[in-house]
């Protein structure tokens, strides 16, 4: 470094530990807690990030992001739609869907998982929207789509993109999550984060119409016909058995639209099927086929995957709802808490059966729980952002969120659900999940007894 | 007077939209959808039922199957359906005593590594039925009938299910089912099913009460990811905003100078003129990944080792992948891959190139 110069720093320059060691400057007073985490660190505990901070010096002036003006804030801006589909900012680059390593051997018959850590509100960007293909994407050109009803219907029926869109349309939000969600926990901690453990997660404002006005416009017998099946137009043809008295509700969506915007190529575009509070495995992607029968079709993915394996040695199938459930989102495992003091503990819930009631949290593994604030709007069989106060004392501490939903079902821990239901289910783990606070600052997801 | 006027004149609008609306109602909704020819619904209603509703009449015998599974199965699944590299084995795990009872007895042991396919599918419609619409994993749907029930014979055979001169058709079909060895080892009798038509508990079966104050748990941690295992996922410093109440935590312990080292590899390999990075891209997307690795045999042989065989012959091994091939490195071939010819030879130019990253 030539002393007295001032050189331009590369955009990437500021690094985690550089952010870390600028948020230590910018603030007074947690020196205590920086010098702790030093000692931590160089008791072979933890985090490399904050034995660097220790060094730092507040500057004597003040910040000096206060007191030397930014470009941003001395000169001419960007031009206006200089993307015309704008992209995050680059600063956001750490905010991506990810693959967990080693679940599966190929890339098509695949997951990735939505970044729950760094997600506000209900509603998951499309772009981070989880993914689960059984056959590799398609990004299916719209006017050669077809969608067809047939089975115990009067006329078999064939309607284009184009006709489907001027129905009368509807628009929801609703989560999705695979019923695989969590199955990697079953019985002892296996990934780091909550991107892992409860990313196969999403929620969306989905916009299309009620399978029922297509039924009816076939003159199904809703009588006889108690269940259908959706077939998907990819490779798979992934086909799922979906109880008629869903689709008579008007629940059941033909959806072409999510967030604003058509259906992400991923997400099946341009149709999908929309089930609410069932698992994803049956929001069949690429729709191409209704068909109304009286009997369910035991597929592949009713018999061979998507069943729970129960310490009888039987499978339970067609289990399909997603009970209630949640997860504190922020501070979550694999997390580094920056100081002591003051967190907003903030989380999702969501229940298959209805609308959350409550969210209670416990900062001490279990004994002593509080109840959550709700954010609204708490929509039924869509996620619920749930956020309560916390100072954190520099202590250990384990955090987890238990919700109810309205029928009075309240999430179990895995004492609970392990005492019905084993650990080889790999399906259908909707149990409390725990985060333990390390003191210096670690967030590690574990399981408590 | 003229708030009268506009009074009946809302009356009269509200009249009209209504009757309107419910025209719309009864007259459903004119010019959208048609009727369905029955040559359009015979294409893709393929679907086979438990009840061998919608299975085409036909047969077909094991031993075809067996030439149709080494041609275009055994790459990913194993000449005995036993292989784990691509997807979970299909074979295994099932016994005599299984297709008596109908229930396969290992599903019961905890100690027992692997839940194979035949372990699991309870009726043998939903195997015709899946190999049919989405087999051969690369080429769905692209097996004949005959195919489909050869193929489905020689994966039963392999279990002992049907014997290895058994020829499968719709005629003894319903007899197979009677051996299925896992046929009366699912259950529907749980509260996960959203309607009526299939026989399940009427309560959750975990009822949790809500406890707020000194709970009876013991809140010891009973499990943690090993010390090992914290990198497995990658850094978990990029994995987290770079702002806002934390930080993902820094799980590398490599050296800056691995990374920088990485770096200048690959400058290297861009200045040969061979661009690594899209065509290793091409190899995951086209799926040659699952068979072939960088440095090890996974089912075929790897990059390295066909680099080194075939160093400079870009147009051979270009041709090698659109034909597909059998003999050379071993006894499982590789069948006929259906990518552009333009991204073969993309991947040829970086195998004969050395296949450096």
């Amino acid at each position: 470094m030539e002393p007295g110069r001032l050189r331009k720093a590369p955009e990437n320059f500021v690094d985690r530990q550089g952010i870390a060691t600028v948020f230590a400057e910018a603030k007074q007073g947690r020196r205590d807690f920086i010098r702790g985490a030093f000692a931590a660190a160089a008791a072979g505990l933890a985090t490399a990030p904050m034995a660097r901070a220790q060094s730092a010096a507040p500057a004597a002036d003040g910040d000096p992001n206060i007191l030397n003006l930014p470009e941003h804030a001395t000169a001419l801006g960007q031009p206006v739609a200089t993307d015309g589909y704008g992209k995050p900012s680059k600063w956001e680059s750490n905010v991506q869907r990810r693959r967990s390593p080693g679940l599966t051997q190929t890339t098509q018959a695949s997951v990735s998982f939505a970044p729950l850590q760094s997600l506000f509100g209900i509603v998951t960007p499309s772009g981070l929207h989880f993914e689960r293909h059984h056959q590799g994407w398609w990004d299916i050109d719209p006017s050669k789509h077809r969608f067809m009803i047939n089975g115990m219907v009067k006329n078999a029926k064939v309607f284009t993109m184009d006709e489907i869109m001027r129905l009368p349309s509807v628009s929801r939000f609703h989560f999705i999550e695979c019923g695989a969600n969590s199955g990697m926990e079953w019985g002892n901690v296996a990934v780091p984060t909550v991107q892992y453990t409860h990313g196969m997660l999403s929620c969306s404002e989905f916009t299309g119409v009620p399978l029922i006005t297509l039924l009816e416009l076939a003159g199904a017998d809703l009588k006889n016909g108690k269940f259908v099946l959706a077939e998907g137009g990819d490779g798979s043809s992934m086909t799922r058995t979906i109880p008629m008295s869903l689709v008579t509700s008007g629940e059941v969506l033909v959806a072409y639209g999510q967030n604003g915007e058509m259906l992400r190529p991923e997400n099946g575009y341009p149709l999908r099927l929309v089930v609410p509070g069932v698992q994803g495995v049956s929001w069949v992607k690429y729709l191409r086929r209704v068909e109304v029968g009286d009997q369910p079709w035991n597929t592949k993915d009713e018999t061979v995957h998507y069943v729970d394996l129960m310490p009888d040695g039987k499978h339970r199938q067609y289990s399909s709802i997603q009970e209630c459930k949640s997860v504190v989102t922020t501070p979550s495992g694999g997390q580094l808490l920056l100081d002591k003091g003051f967190y907003n503990i903030s989380g999702l819930a969501w229940s298959g059966r209805g609308k959350i009631q409550r969210v209670d949290v416990s900062a001490d593994g279990g004994r002593n729980w509080r109840t959550a604030r709700l954010e609204a709007p708490v929509m039924s069989k869509s996620l619920t952002r749930f956020s309560i106060d916390w100072v954190w004392d520099g202590k250990p501490a384990i955090i987890q969120s238990r919700a109810m939903d309205e029928t009075g079902y309240v999430q179990p821990n895995y004492r609970q659900l392990r005492g019905v239901r084993g650990t080889r289910s790999i399906y259908h783990n909707n149990a409390i999940q725990s985060w333990l606070v390390e003191e210096s600052g670690e967030v590690k997801n574990v399981q408590v007894g | 007077m003229s708030r009268w006027v506009d009074a009946i004149a809302a009356a009269v609008l509200v009249l009209v939209s209504a009757s309107a609306l419910a025209q719309d109602k009864a007259a459903g909704f004119p010019g959208i959808g048609r009727n369905a020819t029955s040559k359009e619904v015979a294409a893709w209603d393929i679907d086979v039922r438990p009840d061998f509703k919608g299975l085409p009449a036909g047969s077909g015998s094991a031993a075809k199957g067996q030439d149709v599974w080494e041609a275009k199965c055994a790459s990913c699944h194993g000449v005995f359906g036993e292989s784990n590299q691509v997807f979970n084995p299909l074979v295994g795990g099932t016994t005599k005593d299984d297709i008596t009872t109908g229930q396969v007895a290992t599903l019961k042991r905890t100690d027992y590594p692997a839940r194979t396919t035949l372990m699991k599918v309870s009726t043998v419609s939903t195997l015709w039925d899946y190999i049919n619409r989405a087999m051969p994993w690369t080429q769905p749907k692209s097996l004949s009938v005959e195919e489909v029930y050869a193929v489905t014979a020689y994966l039963l055979s392999l279990a002992d299910i049907v014997p290895a001169d058994f020829t499968l058709s719709d005629k003894n079909i319903r007899d197979v089912q009677q051996r299925m060895p896992n046929r009366n080892g699912v259950s529907t009798d749980h509260a996960l099913w959203p309607g009526p038509g299939i026989a399940g508990q009427a309560k959750p079966d975990v009822l949790a009460t809500a406890c707020m104050k000194d709970c009876p748990v013991d809140a010891k941690v009973t499990s943690m990811l090993p010390t090992f295992a914290r990198n497995a996922h990658g850094n978990l410093a990029d994995q987290s905003r770079k702002v806002g109440p934390q930080r993902g935590i820094n799980t590398d312990t490599s050296t800056p100078a691995k990374q920088a080292d990485a770096a200048a590899a690959a400058q290297v390999a861009n200045a040969s003129g061979v661009d690594a990075a899209s065509a290793q891209a091409l190899t995951r997307q086209n799926n040659c990944v699952t068979c072939h690795a960088i440095d090890r045999r996974v089912i075929g042989p790897s990059w390295l080792e066909i680099a080194g065989k075939h160093a400079g012959k870009a147009q051979y091994i270009a041709s090698k992948i659109k034909s597909g091939g059998s003999g050379v490195w071993g006894a499982i071939p590789m069948p006929p891959q259906p990518l552009a010819d333009a991204d073969a030879s993309q991947i040829a130019n970086w195998l004969a190139a050395g296949a450096k990253n």
